[in-house]
């Protein structure tokens, strides 16, 4: 174990963890976050996806000690219940979601492609989220949300 | 009930619904009496007190047996009980499935919620049941005959008087009812809601966009450990040795778990206990080999032993089978599937000092009560139960399964542990939807009719449901030391004695005649339906739509293969065979909708090459009596890479009065594309001893990048119907529109599911 300092949403944390321990682990039960979520530990679902200096980083496959210093935001630090960010409110909106689990590595993987591609056309939206489950199919409310999120953005 | 035990009671509500974090329920000082009145073997409760508590402020707490599995039920029954109970949805507060509170209403499963809770019993009758009493009681205090009185949004007041009225808390409030449902309590009819029949939005998704929805893997109880479990390496292999040296001393480590062949790890945190998992040197004698994928499929035609069961028999199929001059056959292959929730299965259990709660995203609280009771010897009033929504569901996946997990590893501790799965464990030990072989054969009469329909099905079972009292149904059940439910031999089939189509085995064109009464939805009389189970190598269990998808992949295939051999229009020789005017009636409307072109399928301009497109048709009467659905699909196909893309899905659905167009809308959607995935990518694959498909690279559902389809749903309301089921109909009918479609296309019938690129691709070269 050894103290590891991680910056979450803008609060700095310091932390007594194995230093190979995924960050996934220690944002759920060191943090007690419920945004990231593990769908696979494999990095191949997008479940756990959260932003390491504004990138979408698969969580499971991604060390703690790799991330120290750096600031991570979660889904929580985009909004909240009383003041959803606009891809969480465009989510809303387009009611978004059947079982939900996937939304984190949704929004996110989105967020993070948009923020840095603001004029992505439909396709590169599609294939920036080619690495995303949804199990339910919610595909097209999904892809709805993030155009309508876009739209807001560029308007 | 003591008006100080009600008040306990609703307190403890408060609690919790909002923090699993705080102490379990059950020993809040529920009395005793009320749980024991409400456990009644999943048929719920009669005692209005067991669904409805009207606190003095007005505000209404409902409790439900029936679960939200991401399908929105949740919000749609919050609509139901504003909606009879005549209150603003937002003063409703829902409890859903958890044995201290709520009624027992078994497994939230089979698209039984819908008719369960929204027709006359259970829910919506509580809520009926206590406007009623309430109007009666207000008629006493108010000194007006209740036909004089309004009910809104929670205040009853005199029609001629508004200014004399009483509110519901002022009634009742705090109180017990002290009643029971009853069951001439008259509803709100679909035609005077105001809250059900709207959009109402889903609850739970400010909370899930934003990060703080907490699903039962967010669950977190103080003093809570962490645990892995070691499942064998392969189907069928028994521990030889566990070395526990081989982890003494790692960090974190609490303890090394046995029983029989389940092993486990308990350690501080997560990450310790995946390390140990991963050290721990277990050593296995391996099972009996795996029968081979290979020829998998045929083999299951000679398996022995089999249960032969017959749905339907008019004892002259032989005949007119013989005597036809036109016979049509064909043979349809169904592969095992996955559930594979997007998030792998969880639970937290605290089992200590002989009692136990778990907290589960299982569908059946009230039945894992009992079979939790069995694998931990504990008597079930000691297993407390509480369900917290996990990912999607979709049938039997690991809920169960990591429930038991949980509890022996707590049970071995003795403190709380959570136990997440990992992607291989999940997928390697999961209840597969079922396999399928399925044989079809028509008589045609010399004017192109079907003069009989013979159907013949084999399919693979093992475990299932662990229901209440049959742990070894799942995986660590098994491995702990119970028995799953395997095949009993029943060979001839008895002669049927009523008529039961839960399954889809019959097709939706014949009468279904049995004992002389016609419980069928088509025209054809002569009918026989002859299925074999057989003995499963995998676990299996309900995978949406269990066999009711592959049985309309089957008949909806044969149904256009015939059609084509007929040279008659799919949609016009569907309607000419069936019977039912609401079936009838979603096929109209789909292929109205979707601008169906009365033609023979396939379509006049084939070539060899290149790109083809085409649409198809399939429609379902979901188990015989719950929910209607046709679906047109339009694929293209690219004949030289026989990759298929569906383009478009026109869906018509019709499943009663409608509580939630949008809801149901999402349903629908979702459906046909999981039906989409299904029918294209899912299978499950194994060699000699284990399954392959452990990760998301060796089972590979449709991932959001995929090309989707235009979606276009058509609603039918049926005010004056019964509610049905509605969140499994249209997964049922899309893999047969899109073999359909695919046919119509490019002449090329594909039989065997799912149709890859190679199927497709073979099909297109059996072409003649």
């Amino acid at each position: 174990m050894s103290v590891l300092t991680l910056t979450v949403n803008g609060k700095s944390h310091s932390l007594d963890v194995d230093p190979s321990t995924p960050l996934l682990y220690v944002l759920s039960d060191d943090l007690q976050l419920r945004g990231p979520k593990f769908g696979c530990g494999l990095g191949q679902c997008g479940s756990c996806t959260v932003l390491v200096k504004g990138q979408a980083v698969r969580s499971c496959v991604t060390t703690a000690a790799s991330v120290a210093g750096a600031e991570i935001t979660t889904i929580e630090g985009l909004g909240t219940i009383a003041k959803p960010h606009p891809i969480q409110q465009a989510f809303i909106d387009e009611q978004a979601a059947q079982c939900g689990f996937c939304v984190n590595g949704v929004i996110m993987t989105a967020k993070a492609f948009l923020d840095r591609n603001p004029k992505a056309t439909t396709p590169e939206i599609r294939q920036a989220l080619s690495g995303v489950l949804c199990r339910c199919g919610t595909h097209i409310r999904m892809l709805r949300a993030i155009a309508r999120y876009a739209k807001g953005v560029n308007a | 009930m003591k008006r100080r035990t009600f008040l306990k009671r609703s307190g403890a509500l408060v609690v919790g619904i909002s923090a699993a974090r705080s102490a379990p329920l059950v020993w809040f000082g529920v009395d005793p009496a009320v749980i024991t009145a409400q456990r009644l073997d999943g048929a719920g409760s009669n005692r209005l007190d067991s669904w409805i508590a009207i606190a003095a402020d007005g505000s209404v707490t409902a409790y439900t047996g029936k679960c939200e599995l991401g399908h929105g039920l949740y919000t749609a029954q919050t609509q139901l009980v504003a909606e009879e109970l005549g209150v603003p949805f937002s003063r409703v507060t829902l409890v859903q499935c958890d044995t201290a509170l709520t009624p027992d209403q078994g497994t939230t499963s089979g698209a039984q919620s819908h008719p369960t809770n929204f027709n006359q019993a259970n829910l919506a009758l509580a809520g009926a049941t206590a406007r009623e009493a309430l109007m009666q009681r207000a008629s006493e205090k108010l000194n007006a005959p209740i036909d004089q009185l309004t009910a809104v949004d929670g205040v009853i007041r005199v029609n001629a008087d508004p200014a004399k009225a009483v509110s519901y808390g002022d009634l009742v409030g705090g109180r017990p009812f002290g009643i029971t449902l009853n069951t001439a309590a008259r509803r709100r009819h679909p035609r005077e809601w105001k809250v059900l029949g709207t959009p109402v939005p889903r609850l739970e998704i400010p909370a899930i966009v934003t990060g703080e929805f907490e699903y039962v893997q967010n669950v977190r109880v103080a003093g809570m450990l962490h645990g892995r479990v070691v499942r064998p390496p392969a189907a069928g292999a028994t521990i030889a040795t566990v070395d526990e040296r081989s982890v003494s001393g790692l960090p974190g480590l609490v303890k090394v778990v046995v029983r029989k062949n389940f092993v486990g790890v308990v350690a501080e945190k997560p990450w310790q206990a995946i390390q140990a998992a991963g050290k721990l040197k277990v050593s296995w004698t391996a099972g009996p080999d795996l029968p081979s994928y290979r020829d998998f499929h045929d083999r299951l035609r000679t398996q022995k032993p089999t249960r032969d069961t017959l749905l339907v028999n008019s004892e002259d199929v032989d005949q007119k089978l013989g005597a036809a001059s036109n016979v049509v056959k064909a043979t349809y292959l169904y592969p095992y599937q996955m559930h594979v929730s997007v998030g792998t299965a969880c639970a937290v259990a605290d089992v200590q000092n002989g009692k136990a709660t778990i907290w589960s995203a299982s569908q059946a609280v009230y039945p894992l009560k009992s079979s939790a009771a069995m694998l931990l010897g504990l008597q079930p009033d000691d297993v407390h139960v509480v369900f917290r929504m996990g990912p999607g569901c979709y049938g039997c996946n690991g809920a169960d399964t990591v429930s038991y997990d949980a509890a022996l590893l707590s049970q071995a501790v003795g403190r709380p542990v959570r136990v997440q799965l990992t992607r291989k464990d999940e997928m390697s030990w999961e209840n597969y939807g079922l396999a399928f072989v399925i044989d079809q054969r028509a008589a045609l009469a010399a004017d192109g009719t079907i003069a009989a329909w013979d159907h013949e099905s084999w399919s693979p079972a093992k475990g299932g449901r662990p229901g209440a009292g049959s742990p070894g149904n799942v995986v660590t059940g098994n491995l702990a030391g119970f028995e799953p439910a395997g095949v009993a031999p029943r060979s001839p089939a008895p002669a049927p004695t009523a008529f039961a189509n839960n399954s889809n085995a019959v097709p939706a064109y014949v009468t279904g005649t049995v004992a002389g009464r016609r419980g069928g939805t088509g025209a054809i009389a002569s009918q026989r339906v002859l299925t074999h189970n057989v003995a499963s190598p995998f676990f299996t269990g309900p995978l949406r739509s269990p066999e009711r998808l592959q049985n309309t992949f089957a008949h909806e295939s044969f149904m256009d293969e015939i059609a084509a051999r007929v040279k008659a229009d799919p949609v016009e020789y569907r309607l000419r065979h069936l019977s039912d005017p609401r079936l009838m009636e979603v096929v109209r409307a789909a292929a109205k909708h979707a601008g169906w072109q009365s033609r023979p399928s396939p379509q006049p301009n084939l070539h060899p090459t290149g790109e083809a497109s085409g649409r198809g048709i399939s429609c379902v009467l979901y188990e015989g009596d719950n929910g209607y659905c046709a679906m047109v699909a339009e694929v293209a196909v690219n004949q030289d890479s026989g990759r298929v893309t569906v383009t478009r899905c026109v869906i018509a659905n019709d499943c009663g009065p409608i509580s939630n167009p949008d809801g149901l809308r999402n349903q629908l959607e979702g459906g046909a594309l999981q039906g989409m995935s299904r029918a294209l990518l899912e299978e499950v694959v194994w060699d000699d001893q284990k399954v392959t498909s452990v990760d998301w690279r060796s089972y590979r559902p449709l991932f959001l990048g995929a090309d989707v389809p235009a979606i276009e749903t058509v609603l039918i309301d049926q005010p004056d119907a019964r509610a049905t089921g509605a969140g499994e109909t249209a997964v049922t009918v899309a893999v047969g529109a899109i073999a359909n479609a695919i046919f119509d296309a490019t002449g090329a019938r594909i039989r065997q599911a799912p149709f890859t690129p190679e199927r497709v691709k073979a099909a297109l070269q059996l072409r003649s």
